[in-house]
């Protein structure tokens, strides 16, 4: 392969990184020695391979005929300026959440990341420049009263960080075998490791076992008016946190009660958000917190409930129905579930004292009340959830 | 190492597997420069198949690793034979052999129970190693496969260190419901699998189902093309075409326009929930097959 080649090949792999991809000098010497077998290699055959040795996910995949022929034959996409591809490439997330021991602000780095290369990846005009600015103010955005962001920009940011921060958590919650003392099976090979010293006669048992999953989630959580700036959050926050790995219900309520969970099990967050505007839609005016917890209790709280689960009201707490009303299915609900999480974004705000009445009653009936304004307080959850 | 993947792309056909330029080329570079590859794409496009084909193609082992959340080192790697060990043990001490013989002995590779990992490294000819739905498994389980995707080796403590006799060759799946980490994405190549075309459909139909009637083969498979397109909980994938095939060749209908009524009822080969099955009922069936025949 001759020495021009070379360049032109490292100044292919540089245009796909400004564009979010993963590779580096070791991809362009593969790539480079592949090439160097070819003889007459044609452009199609060439895309191809290039394609397979260099794209990393879904979106790389779909996004490289464009890229390619962008590089090489100058047609279609524009090429990203240079300030705007160093805000591409910083803040990659090479591990898995599960290494990152600095919960919030990796996440929140990591998340960033990700955004970036998709603005890269597009190259619409809101992407233009606003990279560096974001990333300098992650760490402030994790603090941010939800309810003060403003630009489209931000506000999609800490979506994705808010569902980012929910699978961190989900993951924490492994199912593997441990050691334990009162263990179910009998775990042979610390049993024999252990009994050597006295010619392997098992004397002394070691065992093991698979943990429980240790929670069951169930989450209210309310899209009145009032709760509208940060309900969008909240939600992204839910979707997080269902998954296949983690027993996870999630329902709406405003007036009355729908059950979300399907629909947020959609694998597309568009589609998934589309399904729910759907499902929420005709609800009228004002919050009916009693009634919708008493469909709950009627309708689902069978099936959902049990001594492992945590129950989550994400609400303000301004109820349309009476206290009273309230009092009663709190105690219904409190009977079945394990735990009650109420978390209320006013809680945040300077000098909140729950005046609202509902909120006060409800207090007698909640195990941890907590607020959930910002980024940050919903990453403080993760001990409250992981608790029995 | 040659890009030119029309070869593999043939012999692929041959042993049934009906496989696209890019998932070719894909295997092509992944045989040449022995490097893991990553196959991604919805449930049922044909990722596990394409492990079962190219073994068959290279006429060598399958190997397949099954992911499922809490899999660990002893599963998937090795594990001693405790039983055999505690009897060897009770056997040797009636000889008065001292202790530590006997651990040398019984930490020796006659006890050791291989697992797929190891299993696939020290096979002669290079194996195909197939590892199932790796999204399904934990994150921890992701990293001690990094290793041993880099360096092809695998320590026990207790024998030490074991290179691979041959490199195998990887084929790594993922439905895409969690993200992996990008560690292990640099270390494979990567294909996405979609749905098949129409044509690339009727060919996968035709070479499975080779006494099935031409024309029933193009309206199974064009059916089946406008079902993908509804707004459905579980797309159809291309086993369930070829089973919703086999089931309308078995109840004898020649044409899916004739008989609605046991079309309707054959349809639960292709939708897999309930609220699937509720979606397309008898009208929008009627609709579909009109626009096939």
């Amino acid at each position: 392969m001759i020495v021009g080649a070379a360049a032109r090949m490292s100044g292919f792999t540089a245009h796909l990184r400004r564009h979010g991809f993963t590779v580096g000098p070791a991809e362009t010497k593969l790539v480079l020695s592949v090439l160097a077998a070819e003889e007459f290699p044609d452009v199609a055959t060439v895309r191809l391979g290039l394609k397979t040795l260099l794209s990393g996910n879904r979106d790389q995949w779909a996004h490289f005929d464009d890229l390619f022929d962008a590089f090489w034959f100058g047609r279609g996409l524009r090429a990203v300026t240079p300030a705007q591809a160093e805000a591409g490439v910083r803040n990659r997330n090479p591990q898995p959440e599960i290494w990152d021991k600095v919960l919030p602000r990796e996440e929140t780095g990591s998340a960033m990341g990700r955004a970036e290369h998709s603005q890269g990846n597009g190259v619409g005009p809101n992407a233009r420049g606003t990279g560096r600015l974001i990333a300098s103010r992650n760490d402030a955005l994790s603090r941010t009263d939800l309810r003060t962001l403003t630009t489209p920009e931000e506000a999609v940011e800490a979506e994705r960080i808010a569902e980012r921060l929910a699978r961190a958590i989900r993951y924490r919650l492994s199912r593997r075998r441990t050691p334990a003392r009162r263990g179910e099976t009998i775990d042979i090979r610390r049993t024999i490791r252990r009994n050597l010293s006295r010619g392997g006669e098992p004397i002394e048992l070691r065992r093991k076992h698979r943990p429980e999953r240790p929670v069951k989630l169930v989450m209210l959580l309310d899209a009145s008016g009032s709760m509208e700036v940060y309900s969008r959050y909240f939600i992204s926050f839910v979707r997080g946190l269902i998954g296949r790995w983690l027993h996870a219900d999630a329902f709406l309520f405003h007036t009355r009660l729908v059950h979300i969970a399907d629909a947020l099990r959609e694998r597309h967050p568009g589609v998934a958000m589309a399904r729910l505007s759907l499902m929420a839609d005709g609800f009228g005016g004002g919050t009916r917190i009693a009634t919708a917890l008493k469909t709950f209790n009627d309708r689902y709280a069978k099936e959902t409930l049990d001594q492992r689960t945590v129950v989550i009201v994400m609400s303000d707490g301004y109820d349309t129905d009476s206290p009273e009303a309230l009092a009663v299915e709190l105690r219904r609900l409190k009977r079945r579930a394990h735990r009650l999480v109420w978390l209320n974004p006013l809680l945040g705000w300077k000098n909140y004292e729950p005046v609202a009445r509902a909120m006060s009653v409800a207090l007698d009936y909640v195990d941890y009340f907590a607020p959930a304004h910002s980024l940050a307080s919903l990453a403080a959850l993760e001990g409250e959830l992981a608790r029995l | 190492m040659t890009l030119d993947y029309a070869p593999l792309q043939r012999d692929l056909a041959d042993v049934g597997y009906i496989a696209d330029e890019a998932l070719a080329m894909a295997l092509c570079l992944m045989i040449g420069l022995g490097r893991p590859l990553l196959v991604e794409g919805e449930a049922g496009v044909g990722k596990t198949e394409i492990g079962k084909a190219l073994a068959q193609v290279l006429g060598t082992r399958l190997i397949r690793l099954q992911c499922y959340e809490g899999l660990d080192a002893n599963a998937t790697i090795y594990e001693w034979n405790y039983q055999r060990q505690l009897l060897a043990i009770r056997a040797h001490e009636r000889d008065a052999m001292p202790s530590d013989a006997i651990e040398r002995h019984i930490f020796s590779e006659e006890y050791l129970l291989r697992r797929p990992l190891l299993e696939a490294i020290l096979q002669p000819t290079s194996p195909v190693l197939l590892i199932d739905e790796i999204d399904r498994a934990d994150e921890e389980f992701e990293a001690f496969l990094l290793e041993i995707l880099s360096d092809f080796q695998i320590t026990v403590p207790e024998l030490g260190t074991i290179a691979a006799c041959s490199i195998p060759h990887v084929v790594l799946t993922s439905n895409g419901t969690r993200a992996l980490s990008d560690a292990l994405r640099r270390r494979c190549l990567y294909s996405y699998l979609d749905f098949p075309e129409e044509a690339k459909e009727l060919v996968i139909v035709r070479a499975r189902l080779p006494g099935i009637d031409q024309r029933l083969a193009e309206q199974v498979v064009r059916f089946v093309q406008l079902l993908r397109r509804e707004d459905l909980e579980k797309t159809p994938g291309i086993a369930e075409t070829l089973d919703w095939a086999r089931a309308l060749i078995g109840l004898d209908i020649a044409s899916i326009d004739k008989d609605p009524g046991a079309v309707q009822a054959s349809l639960i080969c292709l939708l897999k929930t309930e609220a699937d099955l509720k979606r397309v009922p008898r009208e929008v069936a009627a609709r579909l097959i009109g626009n096939v025949a």
